[in-house]
Parts: structure tokens; C-alpha cells; sequence
């Protein structure tokens, strides 16, 4: 099992969690050293474990054996007889419906966790999680006349109230339509930036773990398949069965020029650049973008008279198969970026590809993140 | 309407007024654990809370009698403890009164109480509420339709008895004749206009009462 190695003993906030669970249609081993920063994002197929990873650290799950330390505090050692109860964990958990207290208004349902945080331990002041989550002008409003996305933002800002050490959050935008979905995810990129505490993200959805995840564990059939910072791992090739159709590389890159004739921005990054369009943010800011494999087509001369903007050398660096008919390709540029390209066996055959060849990569729509 | 009448209403209120305060006080926990295990003697206590729904009144009354009387091993022990014995007391018909209506108290406690399902209180718990802060901050107030419920229909189903009181309360006026023997009293004794009167007003009482269940329960609520 690629176990994830053990966690650096000086990084006192780091999180440990190992666990052991057999039910009778699912059984979880799980050993995650997990940084003590940043959001993680718990990733895989429903019923890979990751809700129930995530309710073993909240304490809602018990194991027969479990261990969970946050922060060189020990919550769970079932060697050694020690289970701290959900309420004792300082955590923030935020389910897949915001699950608002009915008999409270939004002000009744912050106030819940708020007044129930020793003065000396918060960390979250009222002010500053009514602010970072936009929710002062629905204060006064019952939880009933709120829209899904409102819901959530509030139960998000009740989690940080009770000034947790460590936020959880279980697909928290799955119950959301996509404009509900879009309008939200500023607010948990604000979260990330301007908050000290870590968050372990439970998702599905590649997208949201691309844009807001530092570090990803994969999981499946209740196993870690994967872990580490989220390029590397989203870029490895031996993994694209997981990820489906949505098997892609991540680029790390600056916006580097604008171009005002034609609306358009280039974003660099080491060994390439793209053009996309107009970007209005100031040059230098950093953009993750991401570039699907089935977007990238590959030809072996420089390509004339294309209608294509992006087209980059790049070199094979790895060949891997992916079912009877296709192929994934990972092709380097510069000293480390990658990109992802999935093309036909038969294009495979004919171009005759292999490992080392020197050739042009055609991107044909490329994705931003931030 | 005669003293005796004003007797028995005045003791009737008293016996259904102590009998749902008493209730509730035993039924809560009773419906929030029948409500939250998973024990195998949930089905059984469950079947026993539920008995007197099916039972002839006589038949507990009778029970009830030959257990609190001097032979009865709780007649041993109130006894014992210088309480004397409880059939054909006030405190008797209490408990009988208890044991009677105690399934129109539990259920719709514990029927609220299941309703509220356990996210809400995972929710709590991760908001740092221990487990009897979570029972009094969330569970009692979502439950509270529950609690109208069970308090209207045990008050309701206390007035209303007669053969457990006529078996266990006898007929003394002012400890034991409540309302629905003072009535029969009366239509044995051919007195049929103060029969109407009290009948009636029961009537009334019971329609109201139902009234305003039906009306609160129906009405929308508000979150």
C-alpha cells in the first residue's frame, strides 16, 4: 500500500489520522499524515471512504481502532483507551446541507456556537467570520427563507465561530446548483487565504479540489491510492483511471501580458505559455490553470495555419495505457510542468510515440482556477 | 349546580392536572430512550407503554387494585414506607391515572423525538453542545409540538376515565367521585338535568380542547 510517509514530528500542527473499519459492505484502512495547513482535499468515487475518513476525525464514527492527532493533540488512541467525544474536539464540521437550527434566526444559529467558546480560546471573532462570509445582511432572517447558498455560507461562519483548530468539510457545495455553486466558492478561496486553520475538504468534484486544494489523498474502496501537493498528484499518469474523463494536468502560472487588440491574456509558466482570454486581474498574479488530456492534441512537425493559440514543445516522458482504445500521454516542458494528453491507440501506432520524442502539443481550451 | 358537583369538577381538574405534570416529568426520558437505543427491550417496554391503549379499564383497575392492596407487593411496600395503602385515595388514582394515560404522553414525544433525526445533533455536538446541552438546546425545543400534543391529550384522557376509578377510586365524594362517576351517580339517582349539565360542559370541554390541538397543530409553522 503506498502509505503516505509519517508525519514530520516538529510540524506540531500536523494531523494524523489512521483507522480501521470493516462493516459489512465496506471495510476502511486508512493511515493519512496530513499537513497542518492549507486545505487537504479527500478525494475519490462516492463510497470510497471519505465522509467516513472525515466523521472518524469529528469523532461521529467509531472504530474498533482509531488513532487521530491534531496538533500534537491526541483526540483518539484506542490503544490506549483515549476518546475524546465530538464536543470536546475543538472542530468546525460542515455536513452536505447547512443543517440550520430551525428554532433560531441566522444571527440565533452563530450565536449557538459563539457563546458556547471559552473567551480565551476564540480565535474567530464575530466580526471577522460575519465579514469573511458575507452574511451580516441576513442576520435577522429565518433559516426557511434563505437560499441554498446562503444556508451554506451561514453554516460555514457557524463552524469558524466555535473556533475550531481544524475546519471539515464534507462536500459542502454537492447540494448547490452550479450558479448557487459559483457564487460560493470565492468565499471558501477567501477561507483559504486569510485563515490560519487547516481544512480537510471531502470532494467528488475535480474541479473544486483543483482550485482550492494545496495537498490531495486519493482514496478508493476504502484505501489511499494516492497522496501528496495537488499539481503532482492530479499530474501523475498511473492514476487517470480515477479521474475519468476528467484527467488533466495542473500549471502553476503568472499572468504575464495582456493583449487589448484581441482580448486576450498570456499566462507563463516554466518551459511554455498560454493565451486565454482576457483575464482582469493585475500582471503577476498567480492563476492555476488547468488543461484537460482529451483537450491536447499532439503532431510531430510545428503545425501552420492552425486555428489553435496554444502549441508548445514538449517531450514524451511517459506512456500509459488507458482501456483497449486510448492512450495517456505525459509530456514534459521545461524542467518540471507537465501536461496530459489522451489520444487513440491507433494515433499512438501511426505518429509512432515513444518515450523521449521531441514533439508539439495543440491545447485546444484550457481552464482557470483562480 | 350543587356543591358536590363543583366537588367532583374541582377534583377532576386536580387529578388530570397532576397526573400530565407527573407524566411528562416520567415520559421524557421514557420517550427520549425509547426514541434513541437500540436495545433489544426497546419493542418490549415499548408493547407495556402502550398497553392501556388496548386494555379494558376495568382490567388495569382490577390489577392495579390487587397490587396496591394489602396482599399486593407494592401495598407491602407503601406500607412499608408509612404511606399507607393507595386504593381509594386521591394519590392512588394518580398513579392509576399515570399508568392509564401514559401512552397519550409518550408517543408523541417520542414520536417528535425521533423526528428530529441525529444530524441535527451531530451538528451540536461539533458546536462544542455536550450531550445535555444539545437534549435541552435542541431536542426539547424542536420537540415542543410533540409536548402540546402529549399534555392536551394526557389532560384530556385523564378527565375522561371512569371504569379504572370506579375500580380503584371507588366513589368517595370530594377524594375519588370525579366528574364521569358524579355523572353516572346522577343518571342512576333519574336526576337527568344536572346529568345534561355536567355531560355537556364535558362535551364542550372535550371539543375545545381538541379544537385548539387540531388548530395549533395545523397551523404552518413558522420555520
Amino acid at each position: 500500500m503506498p502509505s503516505t510517509p509519517s508525519p514530520a514530528a516538529s510540524d506540531s500542527t500536523a494531523i494524523h489520522v489512521c483507522a480501521a473499519l470493516a462493516l459489512a459492505d465496506f471495510s476502511l484502512d486508512v493511515d493519512m499524515a496530513l499537513p497542518g495547513r492549507g486545505v487537504t482535499a479527500l478525494f475519490g468515487r462516492s463510497g470510497s471512504g471519505k465522509t467516513t475518513c472525515l466523521r472518524i476525525i469529528a469523532g461521529l464514527q467509531r472504530t474498533g481502532q482509531g488513532f487521530v492527532t491534531i496538533g500534537g493533540e491526541v483526540w483518539q488512541d484506542e490503544t490506549r483507551v483515549v476518546f475524546l467525544p465530538v464536543h470536546r474536539r475543538r472542530l468546525g464540521y460542515v455536513f452536505q446541507e447547512a443543517n440550520l437550527f430551525p428554532h433560531h434566526d441566522v444571527r440565533g444559529n452563530l450565536a449557538y456556537a459563539y457563546k458556547r467558546v471559552p473567551a480565551t480560546e476564540r480565535s474567530v471573532t464575530w466580526d471577522s467570520a460575519v465579514e469573511l462570509l458575507g452574511v451580516g445582511p441576513l442576520l435577522e432572517r429565518r433559516a426557511s427563507s434563505l437560499s441554498g447558498g446562503e444556508r451554506q455560507r451561514v453554516a460555514i461562519a457557524r463552524a469558524l465561530l466555535s473556533s475550531p483548530q481544524i475546519l471539515l468539510m464534507d462536500e459542502p457545495l454537492s447540494a448547490l446548483d452550479s450558479a448557487s455553486k459559483a457564487a460560493i466558492l470565492p468565499y471558501l478561496e477567501r477561507l483559504h487565504d486569510e485563515l490560519a486553520i487547516p481544512v480537510i475538504y471531502v470532494s467528488h468534484a475535480l474541479e473544486e479540489v483543483a482550485r482550492l486544494a494545496d495537498h490531495l489523498v486519493m482514496l478508493e474502496a476504502g484505501r489511499v491510492i494516492a497522496a501528496g501537493p495537488v499539481a503532482e498528484t492530479l499530474n501523475r499518469l498511473d492514476l487517470p483511471t480515477a479521474f475519468g474523463d476528467d484527467t488533466g494536468a495542473v500549471l502553476e502560472t503568472r499572468l504575464a501580458e495582456h493583449d487589448d487588440v484581441y482580448a486576450l491574456s498570456r499566462l507563463s509558466f516554466d518551459g511554455g505559455s498560454l493565451w486565454v482570454s482576457r483575464v482582469q486581474r493585475p500582471l503577476g498574479a498567480r492563476m492555476r490553470a488547468r488543461v484537460l488530456a482529451r483537450d491536447v492534441s499532439l503532431t510531430l512537425e510545428p503545425p501552420q495555419q492552425t486555428s489553435i493559440l496554444n502549441i508548445m514543445a514538449v517531450r514524451v516522458e511517459d506512456i500509459c495505457d488507458d482501456g483497449p482504445d486510448r492512450i495517456n500521454l505525459r509530456l514534459g516542458l521545461g524542467e518540471s510542468s507537465v501536461l496530459l494528453a489522451r489520444i487513440t491507440r491507433r494515433s499512438c501506432d501511426q505518429l509512432r510515440l515513444a518515450i523521449g520524442l521531441h514533439l508539439y502539443a495543440q491545447v485546444k481550451s484550457v481552464a482557470l482556477l483562480s | 349546580m350543587t356543591d358536590q358537583n363543583l366537588d367532583a369538577v374541582w377534583l377532576t381538574l386536580r387529578l388530570a392536572g397532576t397526573t400530565t405534570v407527573a407524566l411528562l416529568a416520567l415520559g421524557t426520558p421514557l420517550a427520549w430512550w425509547l426514541a434513541n437505543t437500540r436495545s433489544r427491550w426497546k419493542s418490549v417496554i415499548g408493547a407495556i407503554v402502550s398497553l392501556p391503549l388496548v386494555l379494558p379499564p376495568t382490567v388495569l383497575g382490577f390489577y392495579l387494585l390487587l397490587l396496591m392492596g394489602p396482599q399486593g407487593w407494592v401495598g407491602h411496600l407503601t406500607q412499608t414506607l408509612g404511606i399507607g395503602l393507595l386504593p381509594f385515595t386521591f394519590g392512588g388514582l394518580v398513579v392509576g391515572s399515570i399508568i392509564y394515560s401514559m401512552p397519550f404522553v409518550v408517543q408523541p414525544i417520542q414520536n417528535a423525538f425521533e423526528a428530529i433525526g441525529s444530524r441535527q445533533m451531530e451538528v451540536a455536538a461539533s458546536l462544542r453542545a455536550g450531550p445535555w446541552d444539545r437534549f435541552f438546546s435542541i431536542a426539547l425545543p424542536l420537540a415542543r409540538p410533540g409536548f402540546l400534543t402529549a399534555s392536551v391529550l394526557g389532560f384530556a384522557h385523564t378527565v375522561g376515565e371512569f371504569g379504572l376509578v370506579l375500580m380503584l377510586g371507588g366513589n368517595i365524594p370530594g377524594k375519588t367521585r370525579v366528574l364521569s362517576v358524579e355523572i353516572y351517580d346522577r343518571v342512576e339517582a333519574l336526576e337527568y338535568a344536572q346529568a345534561h349539565w355536567l355531560a355537556a360542559g364535558m362535551l364542550l370541554f372535550s371539543f375545545i380542547v381538541l379544537l385548539l390541538l387540531y388548530a395549533f397543530n395545523a397551523k404552518p409553522r413558522s420555520f
